[in-house]
């Protein structure tokens, strides 16, 4: 079931080629700024800041791309759409959980994104030259990692789209979820540089472990048991979440039919 | 009616005026129903607002200056970035999406036939009014900026503020209605709207702060160094008189240029539908 959805999310995205060289170039702006930022500070600090070196970002925005290329999951605002249009009766007699044909069409994407993702990466690393050398064990972690924090945060994004089933006004709701994530998740900057109560309540919440999580394997800011730490918590909080997820959805449905009834 | 037309500076231009003035309050009427709208957007623009705040505070956490600007100049720059943002989205983007959408629906027909001006037309017929909150929060943001700033900011730096932002904004404008006009035959909409949002982030930094082939790029290929650092450098007190100039005469040529591109474009939009 997996592997024919991906074929046919594949094939879709091969019709466009010129859209996905303009939306890559659009994507690598964000980062790009960052990095160029925070090395320059770094720089003129001397050389480093919080633990981070000049080239310690470089390494660290080279490794976003591909994180933030690989979460990019289902946005909850498909959900208004998706009830307000009455698609969901189609989607519910499908034979198979709308939530593993949405997730497996995501993951798709994913194999096509790695693929321009890798010249991506060949231009940054020779315009910014980085000096941090992932081990091929980094590098294979890493794109576990990866992979396995796509699908936390995919679980996060779905969970939060259901709230669309009791409000039609949850947008305000995404955003702010959305902006917490942007400063919590090390996806601005890496968590060391905010100040210790950040990086405290930063820690009871998942969003790291989708993002700074993995980046800080490859860029060899973590030893063994960090690694390990890393998937334990993506692992933790992916059942957690999942578990919940799946409460939710048995209630959103029930709700659903009683609208639509 | 032809270029050469001696009434051009004459009747065409007050008429256009009227049009945009009428255009722009049925527009606004349109929109201003939504009051869910505001809401959302208010929201939203304090989000974003937040976000630079974080950002800037991270930055003088961990250095005294960026580049050589310190903390209150950022908060022009981020001032002038929030609010021409909000003017872009007021006026420009949502024009241009309308171009977009006309065209591959083939009704800008509409359009053409209309006995106006098609470039000025298609740059007045929508205006989305809620972005004004980000123009408020954006002049907003400058003002306490320029409050905190150790120089002081003289009549003639206002002046001057005001001269070169508005070329800024005409620079923004001629280029995204070069661009979208031209482009629309090799992608969808959506990417190239996606595009110019992505470039427009860069905006928050003073254009100092990037490596050498990104500035150019910045500043002459997406002026986004005329339309926001410049205007800081200004109330700053960091702007020279041959910045001034070049902001000027680049922004002129441009318009000439986007005139003559807007032209090319035209001619082959008949062409296809034929």
């Amino acid at each position: 079931m997996y592997w024919a959805e991906m074929r046919l999310s594949f094939q879709r995205t091969l019709q466009y080629r010129v859209a996905t060289a303009f939306s890559l170039l659009g994507f690598i702006i964000e980062p790009i700024v960052y990095l160029v930022v925070w090395k320059t500070i770094a720089e003129a600090q001397g050389g480093s800041i919080a633990g981070y070196s000049a080239d310690d970002f470089v390494a660290y925005y080279i490794a976003w791309t591909l994180v933030r290329a690989m979460n990019i999951a289902l946005t909850p605002y498909v959900w208004d759409g998706r009830i307000q249009r009455g698609r969901m009766n189609d989607h519910l007699t499908k034979p198979f959980h709308l939530f593993h044909r949405d997730l497996a069409s995501f993951a798709a994407w994913k194999p096509f994104w790695i693929m321009w993702w890798i010249p991506l990466a060949v231009v940054l690393v020779a315009v910014f030259q980085p000096t941090v050398r992932p081990s091929v064990i980094q590098f294979l972690a890493f794109f576990i990692a990866v992979w396995t924090g796509f699908i936390l945060r995919f679980v996060i994004l779905y969970l939060l789209g259901l709230i669309a089933f009791w409000t039609t006004r949850a947008s305000a709701l995404f955003e702010i979820v959305v902006t917490a994530e942007l400063l919590l998740s090390g996806r601005l900057v890496p968590l060391d540089l905010m100040p210790g109560w950040v990086q405290t309540l930063a820690a009871w919440l998942p969003f790291q472990w989708t993002f700074q999580g993995p980046i800080e394997i490859v860029i060899g800011r973590t030893d063994l048991t960090g690694t390990l730490a890393v998937f334990g918590w993506q692992v933790v909080w992916t059942a957690g979440l999942g578990a919940l997820l799946a409460f939710v959805w048995s209630r959103a449905i029930r709700r659903y039919s009683a609208v639509g009834a | 009616m032809e270029p050469g037309d001696p009434t051009v500076f004459g009747g065409r231009r007050v008429r256009a005026l009227r049009l945009t003035v009428t255009h722009w309050r049925v527009s606004a009427m349109n929109e201003l129903q939504y009051r869910v709208n505001f809401f959302v957007q208010i929201v939203h623009s304090a989000l974003a607002l937040v976000t630079g705040f974080v950002a800037i505070w991270l930055v003088f956490r961990h250095a005294d200056d960026l580049a050589g600007w310190g903390q209150a100049e950022l908060l022009v720059v981020m001032g002038i970035h929030v609010g021409i943002g909000g003017v872009i989205r007021t006026f420009i983007e949502p024009n241009m999406r309308r171009l977009m959408t006309d065209v591959e629906e083939g009704t800008y027909d509409y359009v053409i036939v209309k006995p106006v001006d098609s470039q000025i037309l298609t740059s007045i017929r929508e205006v989305k009014v809620w972005n004004v909150v980000d123009v408020v929060l954006g002049a907003a943001v400058t003002v306490y900026g320029v409050g905190r700033l150790t120089a002081t900011t003289s009549a003639v730096d206002a002046l001057a503020f005001g001269v070169v932002l508005i070329a800024g904004i005409v620079m923004i404008y001629c280029v995204w209605i070069m661009i979208t006009s031209s482009s629309f035959r090799v992608v969808r909409s959506e990417e190239i709207l996606n595009l110019f949002e992505g470039f427009y982030q860069t905006g928050r930094w003073p254009v100092s702060v990037y490596p050498l082939w990104l500035r150019g790029t910045l500043t002459f290929l997406v002026p986004l160094a005329f339309a926001i650092t410049v205007p800081a450098e200004a109330l700053s007190d960091r702007l020279t008189g041959g910045t001034v100039a070049i902001a000027l005469g680049f922004s002129v040529i441009l318009l000439f240029i986007t005139r003559a591109v807007w032209m090319i474009n035209l001619r082959h939009y008949s062409g296809a539908s034929a």
